[in-house]
């Protein structure tokens, strides 16, 4: 009986202290990027889904190993270890990332792979788990207030130093994920000032490129007097330093602002690379390149428009099946889920994608320890962005930056750093339940 | 909801994923652009050309056929390495032709793309041979059926018309039906029946990749269409008739067109000087040349050309006075050189008995005569006004396909010109008489008219009073043609009386030269050839030389209608030019007697 007991007591636990439906997001779309990464390369690599050879195969044994990993860490390690080795953890990374340049193989373009025999792996996505470990260890401390300057630079260092380091590595794609903790950093009482400024200085420089410098001062105007306005009407009965400080502030953010604008094709022009430059103004409209850079997402709207509501059915892509699409199994895999099941199926992945943030966002606000929210919150963070630029990028609401679509796009070292990375999270978040 | 700052972040999560999903939505839902964009994407179609429908003659002897050539075409992103001289000496052309063609596709590669290229048009059965033994070794260039156009009978350009590369514009407005490359029928009979001819182009579906590397059959060929060849055509031509009106006509400019007035079937129809059938297979080469000579070769005057009818035309002012009741058989008007009018002015005629009836003035083409005639008509009782009396005048003239579109099927066909009283109300302020406008009695003036309507005329008075809308082609196993053609179209006049009018052109032509008949040089011997001269003045020059004439006077075969420009008197060239297409028509051959005509004819070239 009290073997019973004890097993039934487990059982109960695991019900209850593991986030199913979240393991049922991920499984779900760990297999919809398998049976697509199949889909993609069958024409060109013809063999069983399974074969070695083809990257279905491969990718077969990365999901396999991915969920070793993933039990690994559900049920062997103990989630405590995290929060201890996360900042030798978060040194050791960087250590990679610095030395890939150096090490590392050169593959279109940038150094950010090693190659260990037949495995190629890329530090720059273990970066983002490490990051947010430790910036949850850092922000988890009692002591820690994001307000005061020290913690703020040291966050934002943890943040910078790895970003900087893969910037170097020209893996643009990445490093843009590491804006994503800004809103986990807002989430622990980051002033919303930052996301708005960073949103201002993307309206400005879109604005300048496409129109011009007059009509972005226009906008730096209109802002500046509403957010004026709604200042003074709240403050009313504040003191004096208090509204000179706002007045302050209101000039110095103008002044960034009306410098921003006229820099903004100095900087266009001269800091971003050839390509960058190109891509950006494939996506504004600014000129239209169908056979350069524009190929790529002109395919890969073709791709997806084609599929319509419900697809040409699987394995009837012409566009994806053709190589009409570059990179289609890795960064323009959604190409595939779009020709191939349409409309249904794209909203499908995206629903699936939302729900599991929109999931980890809720478990990991309902967790009382901090270093699990935190750590949550960038995880969430990490996943938006990946989604939102890879996704946008296929549709052309991105310019063309090459990451993953994560879970789906084919490839190792993506897919086993997002399955520990939310792995991880759904041990301390087990964890945590096992006590309340 | 509160709005904490975790809700306002996942408020943020869901608007940035709606906007994902709209635009996903957008593209695959509301716009269908990128589904067109994906069967041009992946679908390569091959093209099969059809071969253009034959053109028959009445007698089934052919007048375009088709032959065989290639094109060379091209992918010049396919191209490898190739050796330059052994291309050029298969397809046996320059070496420079071929550098000149790869460094365009060079220059252009972008646009391009990997867009197959005609290289090479038009190369001939035996050139190909020798290419397709080496094709493999020129990766990227291949061979591509077309049909080239040949000409058995020299029928005129003109008629039978050319074919052509459509061009740009025509392509904006009819994409749907055309891409480049494909020929259409640009005039004459290839142009009125295109849409027979044509056929329809078939296709064979590849998938390709983006490197347009043809992967596989589409579907398994299961919606490839085979090429649907263009259906034949008989046309009412007799192409030994047309062909020898073509050499009656060389070195002269005018017209001639020859009707069955049984069918209103067009037996012949030469406009000169035409374009020469050498030509036309490859119009393009020779279009500068041709748009350069000063007679316009590419102006169909058989039914283009507006000329005033002259004398021919008074067959009609004496059947509308008949019909009218303002002139009877046995009525007679002096003519003196002419008919007196205004302040001591004559219009003058030639010399003849006087006074004569209808019967020999129509045989004298007496002018005086006619002019009485007209006078009659335009100052009827019957009618009030002088306008009115002209707008019925001018309603009769109608009736006989004058002054409006015959409805031929031949394209391009135009109207003439007949006036209205109101035009004469307008010029002259509403003060005008008989006499102002008294040329119109014998066919001048203000009246144009194309050689088919005169032909037309002829056709109707061989009916006694009818005729079939005139056209080229006719019913056949794979084309019909409209109702129309088929029914008779009755004049304004009785029918009755045509018979004098029929006896006057009889004597016209066999009243012999000392009865004052006109047209004696039309007699033929056993053929009862009944005809009509005239004289049109020509403001531009020499007089036009005209005459229409049918035969046999009973149950006439066919209805001929010569028209010369700057010739001088009908009766010297139009004359023995119509008569011999009768007689050629109906016995085949010239007689020995009239062997002489025929080579002043030919032997006589105005330019």
């Amino acid at each position: 009986m009290n073997m019973f007991e004890g097993q039934s007591t487990i059982r109960r636990d695991l019900r209850r202290s593991i986030d199913w439906p979240l393991i049922f997001c991920y499984l779900a779309l760990v297999l919809i990027g398998w049976v697509s990464i199949y889909a993609s390369i069958h024409s060109s690599e013809p063999g069983s889904i399974l074969d070695w050879n083809c990257r279905s195969g491969k990718q077969a044994v990365w999901i396999l190993t991915a969920f070793v990993l993933d039990i690994l860490i559900l049920f062997v390690i103990n989630p405590r270890l995290w929060e201890v080795i996360s900042a030798p953890a978060y040194l050791f990374v960087l250590g990679l990332l610095v030395a890939v340049i150096f090490l590392g193989v050169e593959v279109k373009g940038s150094r950010s792979w090693f190659a260990l025999g037949p495995v190629r792996f890329q530090p720059a996505e273990i970066s983002k788990i490490t990051t947010s470990m430790l910036l949850a260890m850092v922000m988890s401390k009692p002591y820690y207030k994001i307000s005061n300057r020290k913690y703020f630079l040291i966050t934002a260092g943890i943040i910078f130093l790895p970003m900087l380091v893969i910037l170097g590595e020209s893996e643009t794609g990445s490093a843009l994920v590491y804006v994503g903790f800004l809103f986990a950093l807002y989430r622990e009482g980051l002033s919303g000032w930052f996301p708005f400024f960073l949103g201002m200085a993307i309206l400005l420089f879109i604005v300048t490129l496409t129109t011009n410098v007059w009509i972005s001062m226009a906008i730096i105007a209109a802002t500046t007097g509403v957010v004026l306005w709604i200042f003074f009407k709240s403050t009313e009965r504040e003191s004096r330093i208090v509204r000179f400080r706002i007045i302050r502030n209101t000039i110095l953010s103008v002044i960034a602002g009306v410098s921003l604008v006229f820099a903004t094709n100095f900087i266009f022009q001269n800091v971003l690379q050839d390509h960058q430059r190109k891509r950006i103004e494939v996506l504004l409209g600014m000129k239209e390149d169908p056979s350069g850079v524009g190929y790529n997402v002109i395919q890969s709207k073709i791709a997806i428009g084609s599929g319509g509501l419900f697809g040409k059915g699987f394995l009837n892509g012409t566009q994806t099946a053709y190589g009409f699409v570059p990179e289609q199994s890795t960064d323009f895999i959604f190409c595939t889920v779009g020709e191939e099941t349409g409309f249904i199926g794209c909203l499908t992945v995206i629903l699936l994608y939302a729900f599991m943030i929109t999931r980890i966002i809720q478990d990991a606000d309902r967790s009382r320890e901090a270093f699990t929210r935190i750590y949550g919150y960038c995880l969430a963070s990490c996943l938006f962005m990946h989604l939102f630029i890879n996704i946008g990028m296929t549709v052309g609401l991105m310019p063309v930056i090459g990451i993953p679509l994560p879970l789906l796009s084919y490839g190792g070292s993506s897919l086993w750093a997002f399955s520990v990375m939310i792995f991880i999270f759904v041990a301390l978040y087990k964890e945590e339940k096992k006590y309340f | 909801m509160e709005a904490s700052r975790k809700n306002k972040l996942l408020i943020g999560l869901w608007i940035f994923l709606a906007v994902l999903i709209g635009k996903i939505f957008y593209i695959q839902i509301i716009n269908d652009k990128y589904k067109r964009d994906a069967s041009n994407n992946s679908m390569y179609y091959e093209y099969i050309y059809p071969t253009r429908g034959v053109i028959y003659d009445r007698n089934g002897e052919i007048l375009v056929g088709n032959n065989v050539c290639y094109n060379i075409i091209v992918t010049p992103r396919e191209v490898g390495e190739f050796d330059t001289l052994a291309l050029a000496a298969a397809l046996d052309i320059s070496p420079d032709y071929i550098r000149e063609k790869m460094a365009y596709y060079k220059k252009y590669r972008t646009r391009i793309g990997f867009q197959p290229q005609t290289f090479l048009k038009q190369i001939s059965p035996e050139t190909y041979m020798r290419f397709a033994e080496e094709e493999y070794r020129f990766r990227g260039f291949k061979a591509q059926t077309r049909s080239l156009r040949n000409y058995p009978f020299n029928a005129g350009g003109n008629l039978l018309g050319y074919v052509s590369e459509v061009d740009a514009d025509f392509l904006k407005t009819h994409s749907d039906e055309y891409r480049p490359g494909d020929f259409i029928g640009k005039t004459g009979i290839e142009a009125a029946r295109e849409e027979d001819l044509r056929g329809e182009k078939g296709y064979r579906i590849f998938l390709r990749d983006s490197r347009n590397r043809v992967q596989n059959s589409y579907a398994d060929g299961a919606y490839d269409k085979d090429a649907v060849p263009g259906k034949n055509i008989v046309t009412t031509i007799d192409a030994h008739l047309q062909q020898y009106g073509q050499e009656l006509m060389e070195g002269k400019v005018g017209s001639v067109v020859a009707i069955e007035p049984s069918s209103g079937e067009i037996l012949a129809m030469v406009s000169s000087p035409g374009i020469d059938v050498e030509y036309l297979a490859d119009i393009g080469k020779h279009y500068q040349e041709i748009s350069r000579n000063p007679y316009k070769p590419m102006f169909n005057r058989t039914v283009m050309a507006s000329y005033p009818p002259g004398s021919v035309f008074k067959l009609i002012n004496g059947l509308i006075g008949l019909d009218e009741g303002i002139l009877h058989t046995y009525e007679m008007y002096p003519c003196n050189h002419g008919f007196p009018y205004g302040n001591s002015r004559k219009l003058g005629c030639h010399g003849h008995a006087s006074p004569l009836a209808l019967l020999d003035a129509i045989a004298t083409s007496c002018n005086g005569f006619f002019c009485y005639v007209f006078r009659n008509i335009l100052n009827n009782k019957d009618y009030k006004t002088i306008q009115e009396a002209f707008d019925k005048w001018r309603e009769y003239v109608l009736s006989f396909g004058f002054g409006r579109k015959l409805g031929s099927d031949f394209p391009s066909e135009l109207g003439g010109n007949i006036p209205t009283s109101a035009y004469y109300d307008k010029i002259y302020r509403k003060h005008w008489s008989f006499q102002t406008i008294i040329s119109l009695s014998i066919g001048q003036g203000e009246i144009g008219a194309t050689p088919l309507q005169i032909a037309n005329l002829a056709a109707t008075v061989a009916n006694r009073g009818y005729y079939y809308i005139p056209h080229i082609i006719k019913d056949s196993d794979e084309v019909s043609i409209d109702e129309k053609y088929h029914e008779k179209q009755f004049t304004m006049v009785k029918q009755e009386h045509f018979e004098t009018v029929v006896k006057g052109m009889y004597m016209a032509v066999n009243g012999g030269g000392s009865a004052g008949g006109t047209a004696f040089g039309a007699a033929i011997p056993g053929l009862d050839v009944c005809g009509k001269t005239g004289t049109a003045q020509n403001p531009h020059g020499k007089d036009n030389s005209v005459f229409i004439c049918f035969a046999p006077k009973d149950n006439p075969r066919i209805a001929v209608a010569a028209y010369v420009e700057n010739a001088g008197f009908g009766a010297t060239w139009a004359c023995p030019i119509a008569s011999l297409m009768l007689e050629k028509y109906i016995n085949g051959e010239i007689s020995p007697s009239r062997q002489w005509v025929e080579d002043r004819i030919m032997s006589t070239h105005f330019f």
